[in-house]
């Protein structure tokens, strides 16, 4: 047992204040309340102030509590906080555990209709008219109950200082310029604005001013990213099976890939997009796919991954291209379906049977999942293996601020692939699992290819280069060893790590993913506590040198992720034995986002200050 | 008969170059006479090897595609998994002959949620479920197929009712169901072709004993007892356009099926008047048979017209995977676009 010492509060850790702090919205599942919440996240935008969202939701469709945390940070963090400045109730159901989350002296918004006690003394309460604001409004019942959440809009306008006009933006582009929804929601808001001009006399230390450091940056999710950056990777064809939280990636596609990937000449499609029947089938369209020479690709989480093992098995052992992304959800098991986590690094890095190891691109922001959707591609075809882009729920599902997309700046690279006039030239002499160039990556033929020397039959059983039936023991020994090899022939290739040095730092910090934007905050506290690191963020398994490097050049070296186990944590220490003592695992798991408070907090307790 | 064999047939290939590799099946597995009337029929319709892909499962059926086309692409993919193999690979490029070998195993437990979806699809492709009510690799064991009360060596007595694939293809609505006998090899020959030239899924189950593990004379998968109990439908041929004026037929003995592609299927009339157009006498048809105990076999069921899976995609003329990858990148202006649309 290591001693828990008091932590000491770090200089100036009060964020609140102008462009500075969090918001907790607490509603009810699928009472229109994303609307409102989004519509309050995008004027913040619009107003120039880096601002992100995160949807804590339960796994349900009606009814059950659900929270939408805004974070609007000027000095650009995005990490989830872990107590808000602002917390607005609307649920009864969540009245009570709502004012927990609330600083002290925050402001405690409400639904004055909620009877619930109120157990603090030490909030700014704030009760909303909300029936009596609907009244005046007079919404059509069947819209009676979506419009009720823009009242707290309308009030928070009010209180912070959030104009309408990027209010109204905000409403057309979520309705798409529907007139009549943009303005009956505007008209609530304007009412419930007015409501809180006339009767609230309150001074916060809470305040939106304009800024402009959003005019150039979007705001999106990284499942759309992805969906994005797949699309312009050339992705002909994916196959797909409902599961929270992927869902949205292929759903993403359907969206963007009829605009963006019909030929202008013909005004054909370029890809095809299947619902299969499930994880089994979809892996199963990727895989005939890709050895037909499609770009193929599926979108899936923890348990549709587990089906999929066997076929991922075979493309990796018939060398077979296939992108696979993966959004990570809590498991074990069904688990917490909708909470993020980072624990399937074992079970995608080691997906299969025998000895496999697939090439992994980890994503730790929304820019990323556009760029890997592109690259994931151009490397699985190049490897002629199975590549697992690893996201997670909070990435994939949540509003993330970014640079605008960049345009891919490398050509599409389709890898070793022999057409007629190839065999040609070589008169027809090749092995499908030849290694001719000694780079152990070995020339594939599609079907389709009219040669007559084309052609080879493909199997999950042992065979020779020709791709020959084989059970002989060295043909067994030396096409794993070659496939081993091209796969560790990766690490050059793959995306390398993006490392932040501190003068003087003699330990380090290793983490990947989604946790990127808590670190950073994490880093900033930790500055003012006197300790400083070396951050580097992994972006793809197996490591590059330069994390080995990192490894190697200090002292000791923190892992950090969102899993039980420690699951990066010990793939560095098989990679680096010797250094393995001195790797620190640091990891935690509760459904949540890490955030900058807890990072800190072990950081310290470690450094033993 | 050797020198008819080696006759070049209209594209110039001899008999011998739609072969596989030698089988390593048993001796008179009822496979090896799939695989010949397989090779039979892509001799005769004048297939280039190269424009035709096998696929399959695993099991003894599924080893079959190793022994036919040795010009062709091939993929022994996973157990129960060659539906969907099959789906991406076809995309890849629609003008391929898909060629799927499945057994009772494959098709009818582990596979029987993609052998349903795939007939849901109307993939276009052949797909034939060499049938033999055992599971031959793993030495004996009773598949899903397999009739109520056989009785096998190690197992005892099989409890369950079977499933009928003919009867699940149908309820499916797969649009091309057929059922052909290993020891009828003219009938699953003209099958073959047919479901070949049939723009969708074609589903022939075919009784293919196993001289191993299944072959006792009183047994449904055996030879004897298909020998004994074999009603054909009809007597069936596939006639390709350019032949099809030299045929005659008298008139009210036959039925015409003309496929997309201008081909047409003979049915020529046997005992019954059957006509294999219509769901729901199908499905009664093989319940009276059942009754009778007879092994039905012909075309049972045909819709050429249902839309195939490829249909529902507005696929351009060029082959997918053939694509210059100009075509596969959107434009930077329209990145520009995107980001302008990402609030």
């Amino acid at each position: 047992m290591t001693e828990t010492k008091e932590i000491a509060q770090p200089p100036q850790r009060r964020l609140s204040g102008v462009n500075e702090f969090s918001i907790n919205i607490g509603t009810a599942n699928g009472s229109g309340s994303q609307t409102a919440n989004l519509t309050l996240l995008r004027a913040i935008f619009k107003m120039g102030i880096p601002v992100s969202g995160k949807n804590i939701f339960p796994s349900n469709i009606q009814g059950l509590p659900t929270w939408y945390k805004i974070r609007v940070s000027q000095a650009g963090y995005a990490g989830r906080r872990k107590e808000a400045d602002i917390v607005v109730a609307m649920n009864p159901d969540s009245f009570i555990e709502d004012q927990d989350d609330l600083v002290e002296g925050g402001l405690f918004l409400y639904d004055a209709d909620i009877k619930d006690p109120i157990n603090r003394e030490d909030m700014i309460l704030v009760g909303m008219p909300v029936k009596k604001i609907l009244r005046e409004a007079k919404p059509h019942k069947d819209l009676r109950k979506f419009v009720a959440n823009m009242v707290y809009v309308g009030v928070l306008a009010q209180l912070l200082g959030i104009e309408m006009d990027p209010i109204e933006q905000a409403l057309m582009f979520h309705f798409k310029g529907k007139k009549n929804p943009v303005e009956f929601n505007l008209k609530v808001i304007q009412l419930a604005a007015q409501w809180a001009a006339d009767n609230l006399d309150l001074v916060l230390p809470y305040r939106i001013e304009p800024r402009d450091l959003t005019d150039k940056a979007i705001l999106v999710d990284g499942n759309t990213a992805g969906a994005l950056g797949s699309i312009y990777g050339g992705m002909h064809f994916v196959s797909w099976y409902p599961i929270t939280p992927a869902t949205s990636l292929p759903e993403a596609m359907l969206t963007f890939a009829p605009k963006l990937r019909i030929d202008p000449g013909t005004g054909k499609q370029t890809y095809v997009i299947i619902q299969a029947e499930d994880e089994l089938a979809a892996l199963g369209m990727v895989v005939g796919a890709g050895w037909a020479g499609l770009r193929a690709m599926t979108a899936t989480s923890g348990p549709g991954l587990s089906l999929m093992t066997e076929y991922t098995s075979l493309a990796y052992f018939a060398e077979i291209p296939v992108v696979i992304w993966v959004i990570q959800r809590v498991g074990p098991s069904t688990g917490l379906p909708t909470r993020t986590a980072q624990g399937d690094i074992n079970l995608s890095y080691y997906l299969g049977q025998g000895d496999t190891e697939h090439i992994l691109l980890i994503p730790g922001t929304v820019g990323e999942c556009f760029e890997f959707g592109w690259q994931a591609f151009d490397l699985a075809e190049k490897y002629q293996t199975a590549v697992l882009v690893l996201s997670d729920l909070d990435l994939g599902k949540n509003q993330w601020m970014a640079e605008p997309f960049a345009y891919p700046d490398k050509p599409i690279e389709r890898g070793k692939v022999l057409w007629e006039a190839d065999l040609d030239k070589i008169k027809g002499d090749w092995g499908r699992y030849k290694d001719v160039d000694g780079d152990f990556i070995p020339y594939r033929t599609i079907p389709g290819n009219r040669h007559p020397d084309s052609a080879y039959f493909t199997r999950g059983t042992g065979h020779d280069d020709y791709a020959n039936y084989s059970e002989h023991p060295e043909d067994w020994e030396k096409n794993l060893e070659r496939i081993k090899k091209k796969i560790n022939s990766s690490r050059t290739e793959t995306p390398g790590p993006v490392i932040q040095k501190q003068k003087g730092a003699k330990n380090g910090l290793i983490a990947f993913g989604s946790t990127d934007a808590a670190i950073r905050e994490a880093l900033d506290y930790l500055k003012q506590d006197g300790v400083k690191l070396d951050y580097l963020r992994l972006r793809a398994l197996p490591p590059a040198q330069e994390v080995l490097d990192f490894i190697r050049k200090h002292e000791s070296v923190y892992v950090l992720e969102n899993n039980r186990d420690g699951q990066m944590h010990a793939i560095l220490s098989l990679e680096l034995p010797e250094k393995a003592a001195d790797l620190i695992s640091l990891a935690h798991i509760d459904g949540l986002p890490l955030n900058a408070e807890w990072i800190r907090e072990s950081i310290l307790q470690e450094e033993n200050l | 008969m050797a020198e008819k064999n080696d006759r070049l047939n209209e594209i110039g290939l001899s008999r011998s170059e739609y072969k596989g590799k030698p089988s390593t099946l048993c001796l008179g597995c009822g496979h090896n006479a799939i695989v010949a009337q397989v090779i039979a029929a892509c001799y005769e319709l004048n297939i280039p090897p190269e424009s035709l892909i096998k696929v399959s499962g695993i099991g003894c059926s599924s080893k079959a595609p190793t022994y036919f086309m040795e010009r062709s692409f091939g993929f022994n993919g996973l157990h129960g998994r060659m539906p969907s193999l099959a789906t991406g690979a076809l995309f890849g490029d629609t003008t391929l002959i898909g060629v799927g070998v499945s057994g009772d195993g494959d098709t009818a437990s582990i596979g029987m949620g993609q052998f349903k979806h795939v007939m849901r699809r109307n993939l276009p492709m052949l797909y034939i479920v060499a049938n033999n009510g055992v599971y031959g690799l793993t030495k004996g064991q009773f598949s899903a197929t397999a009739e109520e009360g056989l009785a096998l060596k190690k197992q005892g007595q099989n409890r369950y009712v079977p499933v009928d694939i003919v009867w699940e293809a149908i309820a499916g609505r797969a649009s091309f169901v057929a059922r052909s006998f290993s020891g009828d090899p003219q009938q699953l020959k003209a099958l073959i072709k047919a479901g070949i030239h049939h723009k969708g899924i074609a589903v022939i189950d075919v009784i293919s004993p196993c001289v191993t593990f299944n072959n006792e004379d009183e047994a449904f998968h055996s030879y004897a007892w298909g020998k004994s109990h074999e009603v054909a439908l009809h007597e069936l041929s596939f006639v390709p356009p350019v032949r099809a004026v030299k045929v005659q037929y008298a008139k009210g003995e036959t039925l015409e099926v003309p496929l997309y592609d201008g081909t047409h299927i003979i049915l020529k009339k046997l005992a019954q008047d059957y006509e294999p157009t219509h769901r729901a006498r199908a499905l009664q048809m093989l319940e009276e048979a059942n009754d009778r105990n007879e092994l039905i076999t012909g075309l049972i069921y045909i819709n050429p017209k249902q839309e195939s899976l490829f249909d529902l995609y507005n696929l351009p003329e060029m082959p997918l995977n053939r694509l210059p990858a100009e075509q596969l990148r959107p434009s930077r202006e329209s990145l520009d676009e995107i980001n302008q649309m990402m609030y």
